[in-house]
């Protein structure tokens, strides 16, 4: 069993780090830093960490202000509250002015749980990734999540990443390269391709054994940022295997599923299944009763694979 | 602080102009904002050719005073003062609102001088609250001064940063209401009372203060006063005339966002003494 961690932990510890090495970093929080892990960095750099109320419009807008003079602000608060109720203030101040923001969107997906519906984001990767300017990025674990945001800092512009809040296995290890807009193959696969990220890449991994029973070999892809997509390795994949199924835990509109149908449609066309939320709001219960209730678990995968190679033998 | 010396006579001959180059270039432009831009003007005025601590040909130079036009729609008022003040070349005010133009119709931050490109109300102010945060990490001195609207007030976003500056006693933050009274489809207190505005700010930790925002000498004053003010924000709610110095647009809500006529600026430009 691999170990068991949240991406947001992830997250929190790579923050802390760069807290420490780059004296130009500083956080700006929603009140919510406890639960975004930004109180790690917080306790050690209290001069540099703003926790400015439940106000997530203001924090946008005053991390955009502190990016003017070389400052880099990372705004911290739950994606729903970042992304949806933010929108305005991340349209046109941080992604029209092209501050280099960068924004943390923790507890998204619907493994938030019991909290319900009002705190599951699922639309971020829609309403973030037609924005321009704005890289999407969505880590598969707690390893990835570390590399994410120092990649983040690193690089010039407004960025978005989700994070999760539940532990979930780490299946990439540290020694793994991470480059931004480019996608890692976790396994390769002749007979059909899933793109998957987030937790997803775990069930995706874990639908991959299932189906290797069936003598059906699945590539999986990491597709860990949404926007700029990985075109390159979408279209080779859809050339190779013939057929792709795409995995999020994200609504089944506007998402990592559309962002790869929108490739293929352009260049490769293939048949494509999408395991996502379909098209409704979250409720209370455990993440993995959630999972399952809404079809987002290998066996799901598993389905979608069976379908999409028919409608390929079909073809 | 020593005081500059003011030649009011001065600050009002580039007012009249100002007003001149704005009606202008809307006339020109064939569309725009000449009532928000024309209770503005003295505002602009005083701050860029008395408070600012500013270097038109180094836009960028670090410990500058900054200026954010929160109501970005007001943008010709800007950019006529910048180009005024050699910001970019006059010539450039031609191709205000026209294609491939960097005089983008709400302002924007691709013009030099410009900090930062607003349009939607209700964002300005945060970003305000964030230079001067950042300022005062960083351990450098200057002033950031801010142009609400007092249509835009009604935004809530506005009230999130106001509570923020108060709270870290901002007092390098200077916002500035351009109170025309007027909002696009009619006046302020029939639409959304915004009174009383003063205790408003003062209840959010402000030091808010009222003058007649045409009148320079108040003006100044109280620009002076907010350097002197420490351990809080200081708001200046400046009383003004929508579409102020044309008689037929003062006061009129149907002049917030259309252009004049050619014998309309005719008789508007005869007003302001052209």
């Amino acid at each position: 069993m691999p170990e068991m961690k949240a991406t947001r932990d992830g997250f929190g510890e790579a923050l802390l780090e760069l807290g420490r090495e780059n004296k130009k970093i500083v956080v700006l929080s929603g009140d919510l830093e406890d639960s975004t892990r930004a109180e790690y960095f917080k306790k050690e750099f209290p001069e540099r960490f703003f926790n400015l109320g439940i106000a997530e419009q203001d924090v946008l807008g005053t991390a955009v202000g502190m990016s003017m003079d070389g400052l880099i602000p990372f705004a911290c608060s739950f994606a729903v509250f970042l992304t949806n109720r933010a929108y305005d203030i991340l349209r046109i101040s941080v992604c029209y002015n092209n501050r280099n923001v960068k924004l943390i969107g923790s507890h998204g997906g619907l493994t938030v749980g019991p909290d319900g519906a009002t705190a599951q984001c699922l639309e971020d990767f829609a309403i973030t990734r037609v924005l321009p300017n704005l890289k999407v990025i969505c880590p598969a674990d707690a390893v990835e999540a570390k590399k994410a945001t120092r990649m983040m800092a690193e690089v010039r512009g407004p960025a978005y990443m989700r994070l999760s809040r539940p532990p979930f296995p780490v299946i990439t290890k540290e020694s793994d390269e991470f480059i931004l807009g480019r996608a890692n193959v976790m396994r390769e696969g002749r007979d059909i391709t899933v793109i998957a990220c987030g937790l997803m890449v775990y069930e995706a991994l874990q639908a991959a054994e299932i189906l290797k029973k069936e003598n059906i070999e699945t590539k999986v892809i990491n597709m860990h940022t949404i926007k700029p997509i990985d075109r390159e390795i979408v279209i080779k994949s859809a050339q190779e295997t013939g057929a792709i199924v795409t995995a999020e835990e994200h609504q089944i509109n506007g998402g990592l599923g559309s962002a790869v149908a929108e490739v293929l449609a352009r260049n490769f066309p293939v048949p494509v299944e999408m395991v996502a939320v379909n098209d409704t709001f979250g409720e209370s219960g455990e993440s993995e009763e959630l999972l399952e209730k809404y079809h987002l678990k290998d066996i799901d995968i598993v389905d979608a694979v069976k379908r999409v190679i028919a409608r390929k033998k079909k073809g | 602080m020593v005081s500059k010396t003011v030649d009011i006579d001065f600050l009002k001959e580039k007012a009249r102009q100002c007003r001149r180059e704005i009606l202008e270039i809307i006339f020109e432009a064939g569309s725009g904002h000449p009532g928000g831009s024309l209770s503005s003007v003295e505002i602009l005025i005083a701050l860029y050719y008395y408070k600012m601590n500013h270097d038109p040909s180094k836009p960028d130079w670090p410990l500058r005073d900054r200026f954010i036009m929160s109501k970005g729609h007001a943008c010709s008022a800007a950019y006529v003062t910048l180009a005024d003040c050699g910001y970019f070349p006059k010539e450039e005010l031609k191709t205000f609102r026209k294609l491939n133009s960097r005089l983008q119709g709400h302002i924007y931050a691709g013009v030099p001088g410009v900090e930062l490109s607003t349009g939607s109300l209700g964002h300005g102010l945060s970003v305000a609250n964030g230079i001067a945060l950042g300022a005062r990490i960083c351990n450098v001195n200057f002033n950031i001064y801010c142009l609400l609207g007092d249509g835009e007030i009604q935004e809530g976003s506005i009230w999130e940063a106001a509570m923020t500056a108060g709270h870290h006693k901002l007092d390098n933050v200077c916002a500035i209401l351009d109170y025309n009274k007027v909002q696009q489809n009619g006046p302020v207190p029939e639409i959304k009372n915004e009174e009383p505005v003063l205790d408003k700010w003062k209840d959010f930790g402000w030091h808010a203060v009222e003058v007649d925002g045409h009148n320079f000498n108040e003006l100044i004053k109280a620009l002076d006063e907010f350097d002197t003010v420490k351990g809080k924000p200081t708001f200046i709610k400046a009383n003004t005339v929508k579409g102020k110095g044309v008689s037929f647009m003062e006061g009129q809500s149907k002049w917030h966002g259309k252009a004049p006529k050619r014998e309309e600026l005719e008789a508007a430009l005869k007003e302001l003494g052209f």
